[in-house]
């Protein structure tokens, strides 16, 4: 059958479906790019976005249903055999080798004919970089990169395949408002190039301004395919929510005075005596919402781990009632009523036990207490009763193991069993991240209510927009140093991208409360 | 159009389908043995019969199964704490050889002290030199990060060695006229029967429920699946894991230990080179194939124990050599050892592409 369509379909998805077990990941979906347009792939976590790709990268294969590929019927059985039909996928985890150069990465895996690596190797890559506007140094090692030089290597090596469909899961996810400007003209010109890219995301501003059309998902359907010019924010969120949502962070006053935490001149250094946090100062006062804000891998995973005594100090003190939480074990610092909620993409390797059920998760932290040898299960039962109904989780039972649960569900375990230990101090990493909007809002509204209780709340957060709503303060981070610590009510988001990246040049200096 | 099979991770396994498992297990194991005794001519139906009724037909019989099931059983539950903690202690054999020699220390040498005393004398000094040999690779391991898999292993041949030193050294019975072994436990020094048979039994049974316990509801076992499950979250939750993995080991290895101080006063009244005869290695088998679960350890134990004494008396009532039941327990043994791969894996076929 000849296709007769200016147009060429660069992809086209017909009826495709997956399931994992009892689960139907994607069912019955239909989606179609055309060459030199770009597809933004929306939908809340677990809608099957990212399943979907991955069948098109051959990563996952379809149970049922066809994809054509330039108009022709296409089996995709493995990697190999997507990147030989020029689909490229740059993965939200780069797959990168951190000891080599840009054109070493690049050319892994190429399968090019001879034995040796060709001095000018490297030329081949200046070329296609400069047609593309990519600016990347191919003689550069990748541990030398930033987060987005390294984006920018994944979209090369895809190129130098010759990959004419690319596809983005969540690029914009570890990028600065400033790098995903620049990701976005890098997507445009690929776009006149003749490209066809599809990017996944759930950022409603992101998929505005970057694409033509958007086919949203939902439950693992694809819902609707609507032109981006004729849409809106409150469209898309209904049709990806599957309802009308209101999206306002209610935003709480409170009347504390009282200082919590402080944090004086703390350094911690990792095992190969690297500083992770440099000379970190802030306080955290009663009934505030402190926000964190910065680059994924800035420091935020120590000072949480720090706060928490699972790291030792360098240097400095971390004052909590006037004393120093230094060199105190994690158990007397969870007594005093410290509360880590969870770290970031490690709910299930730290916070909670992934193949216990929620009863005995709900004991992590107080299975101590109590006289004699044996562990009461019983208020521990009660606990995981009432959170899945207060907080709607859904579970097939309190005792199925967690690692069953949906991320969403994870979370809600997790954080409700740190907020019902009525803690003092509450550091959140991530709170939302994996979750539904709803859910979001469900956790939102849970932080304001122990702000209200006159907890000082850490929020380590990554989504900008979110932050600048709920949080009292906003302290940012850069390489492990405190950029600046600003008031939520008089920063804009190109502001705190700034900071974000230290363009002020003049890190560490701001402590104003 | 060409096809592939590829191996696939399941999601997880009813119950019932795992007991259909391994019933298929069980099934096919009998149905390759049977082709093997085809094979060497004689009728597998008979053979088949004959293991089970060389396990079960008399007293005798009967007592020589459970005598195998001892030190097997308590070996396992031995392990298994240590493999809740994902502790990979392939050191039974060598902590049995230790609850041996400490054990047989007292034997020989407070012999003169009341039975009761010397057996609790025994008992403990068991216990301590298994532990001990089990202290050894949790300390380096949570000092140094050392692998506790090579480390319990190579302390086998270690303890193995003591034993050939002991026997041919300081402890060879002088009355033996230049041969090298160990005296004979004078009676004093010997476990009490109990039912017919030595009171090994009454101890293992005591422990499967003990094990149970410990690990299903007490704190210290609650640690240990924490533990076991990432030692992130037990550091989190303000547990002290290095203490965990040390004590968890010295009880692992303690029990260990007694399998060793039950064997030397109950079965073999000596101390020798075999006294643990590869028990510790069955019993990873064992603890693994229970799913490290105490009860379904005593199930599979005498399963083991009867395939290895119908076995020996199939060979010699058919007039076998021994290499013949060595096979057949080889490929029973491989047969649930595969099907145990089925719990976790599935296969697919595959179209791949031109």
């Amino acid at each position: 059958m000849e296709q007769i369509n200016h147009e060429t379909m660069a992809i086209e998805l017909k009826q495709i479906t997956k399931t994992f077990g009892s689960v139907v990941a994607n069912n019955k979906i239909d989606l179609s790019v055309k060459q030199g347009e770009i597809l933004a792939l929306l939908g809340e976590n677990g809608s099957g976005k990212t399943t979907l790709m991955n069948m098109l990268s051959g990563i996952y294969r379809p149970d049922s249903g066809s994809i054509f590929i330039n108009g022709a019927p296409v089996t995709i059985n493995s990697p190999e055999d997507s990147i030989r039909l020029g689909v490229g996928m740059i993965h939200q985890h780069f797959k990168l080798v951190e000891a080599l150069t840009a054109t070493d990465n690049i050319l892994l895996g190429s399968r090019e004919k001879g034995i040796f690596l060709h001095k000018k190797r490297s030329e081949k890559i200046r070329e296609i970089s400069e047609r593309f506007g990519l600016e990347v140094d191919p003689e550069k090692k990748i541990y030398q990169m930033s987060v987005s030089e390294k984006q920018t290597v994944e979209i090369l090596k895809v190129l130098y395949r010759k990959a004419d469909i690319l596809i983005l899961d969540e690029p914009t996810a570890v990028l600065t408002p400033q790098e995903t400007t620049r990701l976005f003209e890098i997507l445009r010109r690929m776009k006149q190039e003749g490209c066809a890219v599809i990017i996944i995301t759930h950022k409603l501003n992101e998929v505005l301004e970057i694409s033509d059309r958007v086919t949203i998902l939902r439950k693992g359907e694809s819902v609707a395919t609507v032109t981006t010019a004729e849409t809106n924010a409150r469209e898309l969120t209904e049709l990806m929510v599957g309802r009308p949502v209101e999206l306002a962070i209610h935003h709480l006053k409170t009347d504390f005075h009282e200082n919590l935490l402080e944090v004086h001149h703390l350094s911690v250094a990792d095992e190969e005596g690297f500083e992770t946090l440099k000379d970190v100062s802030f306080d955290l006062n009663r009934g505030e919402i402190l926000g964190v804000a910065g680059v994924a891998g800035s420091g935020q995973k120590e000072l949480c781990e720090a706060i928490a005594g699972l790291l030792p100090l360098k240097k400095g003190a971390i004052l909590y009632h006037n004393e120093d939480l230094a060199g105190k074990s994690p158990n007397e610092i969870i007594k005093m009523g410290i509360s880590m909620s969870f770290i970031p993409e490690d709910r299930l390797g730290m916070g909670l036990a992934a193949s216990m059920g929620m009863v005995d998760n709900m004991l992590l932290k107080k299975y101590n207490e109590g006289k004699g040898p044996f562990v009461s299960k019983k208020k521990a039962r009660e606990l995981a009763k009432k959170l899945v109904k207060q907080l709607d989780i859904v579970t097939p039972s309190v005792d199925t193991p967690v690692r069953r649960l949906s991320g969403g569900n994870v979370q809600k375990v997790l954080l409700g069993r740190e907020i019902e230990s009525e803690p003092n101090v509450l550091i959140t990493a991530y709170a939302v991240r994996g979750l539904d909007i709803n859910s979001s809002y469900t956790i939102y509204d849970l932080l304001n209510e122990q702000k209200k209780k006159g907890v000082g709340v850490l929020f380590i957060g990554e989504d900008l927009d979110v932050m600048l709503e709920l949080c009292d303060r906003i302290m940012v981070l850069c390489h492990g140093k405190i950029t600046g610590i600003v008031n939520a009510k008089e920063v804009t988001k190109e502001e705190l991208g700034l900071l974000m990246t230290d363009a002020s040049g003049k890190g560490g200096d701001a402590h104003e409360v | 159009m060409k096809y592939k099979i590829q191996v696939v991770k399941k999601a997880e396994v009813s119950l019932s389908k795992n007991l259909l498992l391994s019933l298929l297990a069980i099934v096919s194991a009998l149905l390759a043995g049977g082709i093997f005794i085809l094979a060497i001519g004689h009728n597998p139906l008979n053979i088949y019969g004959s293991i089970v009724q060389g396990a079960w037909r008399s007293p005798i019989a009967i007592k020589g199964t459970i005598k195998i099931a001892i030190p097997l059983l308590i070996a396992s539950l031995g392990i298994t704490p240590a493999f809740q903690m994902k502790f990979w202690n392939i050191g039974a054999e060598g902590q049995i050889i230790m609850g041996g020699i400490f054990a047989t220390y007292f034997a020989l040498f407070f012999d003169h002290l009341p039975h009761g005393l010397l057996l609790l004398l025994m008992f403990i000094a068991g216990m301590l030199g298994g532990g001990l040999w089990g202290l050894i690779p949790a300390y380096f391991k949570t000092k140094f990060g050392t692998n506790e898999t090579l480390f319990t292993l190579m302390l086998n041949y270690i303890a193995l060695y003591l034993i050939k030193y002991f026997t041919e050294g300081p402890w060879r019975d002088p009355a033996s006229s230049g041969f090298p072994k160990i005296a004979s436990f004078a009676k004093n020094a010997r476990l009490d029967q109990v039912l017919g048979l030595h009171a090994g039994w009454v101890i293992g049974l005591l422990l499967v429920v003990l094990v149970f316990i410990y690990l299903n509801f007490t704190k210290r076992g609650y640690e240990i699946k924490v533990v076991g499950e990432s030692t992130n979250t037990a550091r989190y939750a303000g547990m002290n894991v290095k203490k965990i993995v040390m004590r968890t080991m010295f009880l692992s290895g303690a029990i260990c230990g007694i399998a060793g101080m039950t064997q030397v006063s109950g079965a073999a009244f000596t101390l020798g080179e075999g006294v643990a005869g590869g028990v510790g290695f069955t019993a990873i088998i064992v603890a693994w194939l229970a799913k490290l679960n105490p009860v379904i350890i005593l199930i599979v134990t005498v399963l083991f124990s009867m395939l290895e004494k119908g076995c020996s008396v199939m060979q010699s009532s058919f007039g076998l050599s021994t290499a013949v039941s060595s096979i057949l327990q080889g490929i029973i043994l491989f047969f649930i050892l595969a099907f145990d791969f089925f719990t976790r894996y599935r296969f697919v076929l595959r179209k791949s592409t031109n």
